[in-house]
């Protein structure tokens, strides 16, 4: 039984030996080592990405159902393993050239990439809890990596101290539905639950509050509205590429949780989680569509744009259907890419070796630098969902869901509030394109970069031509989700 | 049966006067030791509930290392509480209100409270009869078979603690001496002592 549970759980296992051998490999070998590190780092997460998608591994449960390892876990951590690796390999030059070199950080990158995959594939609300602490842990300290920048520390300092609070409430949640139904399995808490409603009474008051403690916890992990407030300040004040690493894994990660949770356990109390995720979403909306249009900073602008996209992500958690969790990994899965790309771009925006983060810098960036700006203008014309490119889609098929559960409100809101939204991303193609330049950025930027930056933005801009892939993958996901 | 009646009552009235005493004391140190009354005595409670692995654990990480930070804090950090109390009287009705409304809500919930009548039988690991094993050992035959990855788990966000604690804070100064053992004891006799002629009345 053992032996089974382990190739299971293969490939966190591999990931936590490995990262425990490159801290000792650090350890020993000192900072110099950091470029060692973080390849092997990068090798590491590449590796896994070919074992989950390739590996034939058992599908089902191990470690007596603490642990499931399922199509849908399998699709969401290729993405937010392409996520980490991504943003490592990012990262790479910017801890050089800010002179901050230290081998810890790729380490608690991986550490916290653990986190994820085990968040993915909870089973039960102690390794959800346990898997999202190690998740939160990591980035706590990764915020505040430049612990001799004012911003850096404060950034680390106010994210954990709102994701101690965040933990708190969602711990409360899960002791609330263990106290009601004496267990924390989620294969059991369905089947109490179904046996609840089949029996003929209603949703129980305590199990109701308890989801209810557990969603704003999860919400907070997501940085969903009302649950927001850290993220302009955490995005602004972390060094630029582990902000790229914010917006794009644990986010992945968090959603698919949240999905798992709310179609798995409480698939029996739709009614119930629906209107919470319903006014989270609409609320994410509003607020990302016009908070965005007074900022001047671009990653405060892109921590407002991120807590947007939530929320129309969210739209197909909404719908509760099957389409719509599909839609919502279709959404993810482009937003990951488009991120991504725009991190990489605002990575770039460097003069004379110092980092710059205006949205004013960004002016006639087409005469300076014209391939940069063409990728940064299709990231921002995806994001607006301005079609044929990516964004248009992610966007088309969570309303399409929603229409579909006759969530017309909902779908109205999104509609408006992306069209609100587009002001600020076609600001920034204004600005590039027709504005007088500014001083030119540092060239080159790299060859790695580059290589980012070509292939996000051909992947954006080419989705329409071939959708095939993401979408028949996002579709077996969903239905493995569904079916189990 | 009157013992643990007897014992159950002074626990818990020992617990409460030292709860109130945390927050009415004047000194901060004497808050904290009384917080310490206080878990000393909740783990007389435990140990009379027959959970004396709990009991200890309390005393342990609770007594032994958390009411010590708190010391240790306490006399750190020169904080005048009695400045911050100025306020209290003058908040005392909307914060009284607000609790009252907080205990009015959970007295709602939890009088419309009800376990679900399925949930005894699936509960996931059944109590072993107490009077069978201990505490302690029913504990460890779970802990390390049916929640090893979850075990393993913690063990793993105790590590990325102790490496953030190290990243944030450990700094290596420059020009602090050092004790090196190994060089002092290394060094030959020449390099210590010099015998030296001196002559009379001249000094070095």
């Amino acid at each position: 039984m053992i032996p089974l549970d382990l190739v299971t759980a293969l490939p966190e296992l591999l990931l936590a030996c490995l990262a425990m051998a490159l801290l000792m490999f650090g350890a020993f070998r000192g900072d110099k080592a950091t470029p060692t590190v973080l390849l092997l780092s990068v090798v590491t997460l590449v590796v896994l990405i070919g074992l989950i998608a390739l590996g034939p591994r058992g599908e089902g449960t191990a470690f007596g159902g603490l642990f499931v390892s399922d199509g849908y876990g399998d699709f969401m951590k290729v993405l937010v393993l392409v996520g980490s690796a991504t943003a490592m390999v990012m990262s790479l030059r910017y801890f050089e050239q800010e002179g901050v070199v230290r081998f810890e950080y790729p380490i608690l990158m991986l550490f916290a990439t653990l986190g994820m995959l085990m968040m993915i594939s909870a089973n039960d609300l102690i390794s959800l809890y346990l898997g999202l602490e190690l998740q939160s842990l990591s980035l706590y300290v990764i915020a505040a990596i430049r612990r001799d920048s004012l911003r850096s520390t404060e950034a680390g300092l106010k994210y954990f101290v709102l994701g101690a609070l965040s933990s708190g409430m969602l711990l409360y949640g899960a002791s609330l539905i263990y106290g009601f139904t004496g267990t924390t399995s989620f294969e059991t808490l369905a089947d109490v639950f179904a046996e609840s409603a089949a029996a003929g009474h209603g949703p129980p008051l305590g199990v109701i509050i308890g989801l209810v403690f557990l969603l704003a916890g999860l919400a907070f992990k997501i940085s969903a509205v009302p649950f927001h407030m850290w993220t302009p300040d955490v995005y602004e004040g972390a060094p630029t590429p582990i902000t790229a690493f914010f917006a794009t894994a644990p986010k992945i990660a968090a959603i698919a949780l949240l999905c798992r949770v709310m179609t798995g356990p409480f698939g029996e109390f739709v009614a119930q989680w629906q209107q919470i995720v319903i006014f989270i979403s609409i609320a994410s909306m509003i607020l990302g569509a016009f908070a965005a249009i007074y900022q001047t900073n671009i990653k405060r602008l892109m921590a407002y744009s991120s807590i947007g996209h939530v929320g129309y992500a969210l739209v197909g958690l909404a719908a509760g259907t099957e389409e719509g969790v599909r839609g919502l990994v279709i959404y993810m899965a482009i937003y990951v890419i488009m991120n991504l790309g725009t991190w990489g771009c605002i990575l770039c925006m460097r003069r004379k070796q110092i980092m710059v983060e205006d949205i004013d810098d960004l002016k006639g960036l087409s005469k300076s630098n014209p391939m940069m700006a063409l990728a940064l203008g299709i990231f921002m014309f995806s994001m607006a969902g301005i079609p044929p490119l990516a964004g248009f889609f992610g966007k088309l098929y969570v309303f399409l869901a929603a229409i579909e559960s006759g969530l017309y409100t909902l779908a109205v809101i999104g509609v408006l509030s992306s069209v609100v939204g587009a002001f600020y991303y076609l600001r920034i193609v204004k600005l590039m394109y027709f504005d007088e330049p500014a001083e030119a950025f540092d060239r080159p930027i790299g060859r790695e970069m580059t290589v980012i930056l070509t292939g996000t933005s051909l992947l954006i801009l080419l989705f329409f031509v071939v959708p095939g892939p993401l979408m028949s993958g996002a579709a077996a996901a969903v239905s493995a989700l569904f079916a189990g | 049966m009157i013992v643990q009646a007897l014992a159950f009552y002074l626990f818990a009235a020992v617990v409460v006067g030292a709860g109130v005493m945390v927050i009415s004391a004047r000194n901060p140190v004497h808050s904290v030791l009384f917080l310490i009354v206080a878990f000393f005595n909740a783990a007389g409670l435990f140990v009379l509930m027959g959970a004396e692995f709990l009991a200890m654990i309390l005393i342990v990480v609770y007594v032994g290392a958390v009411a010590v930070l708190f010391l240790f804090v306490v006399m750190m950090l020169d904080i005048n509480f009695v400045e911050l109390r100025q306020g209290f009287l003058q908040y005392l009705p909307i914060g009284g209100l607000i609790g009252l409304i907080l205990l009015i809500e959970l007295l709602t919930v939890l009088g419309a409270w009800a376990v679900a009548p399925e949930a005894g039988v699936v509960v996931g690991t059944p109590m072993p009869p107490p009077d069978l094993t201990t505490n302690t050992q029913a504990l460890g035959e779970v802990l390390y078979t049916k929640y090893i990855y979850l075990f393993q788990a913690a063990g793993l966000i105790l590590l990325v603690a102790m490496i953030g604690a190290i990243v944030l804070s450990l700094r290596r100064r420059e020009g602090v001496r050092r004790q090196n053992i190994g060089a002092q004891i290394s060094r030959p006799r020449e390099a210590a002592i010099e015998v030296r002629k001196v002559p009379s009345r001249s000094g070095i």
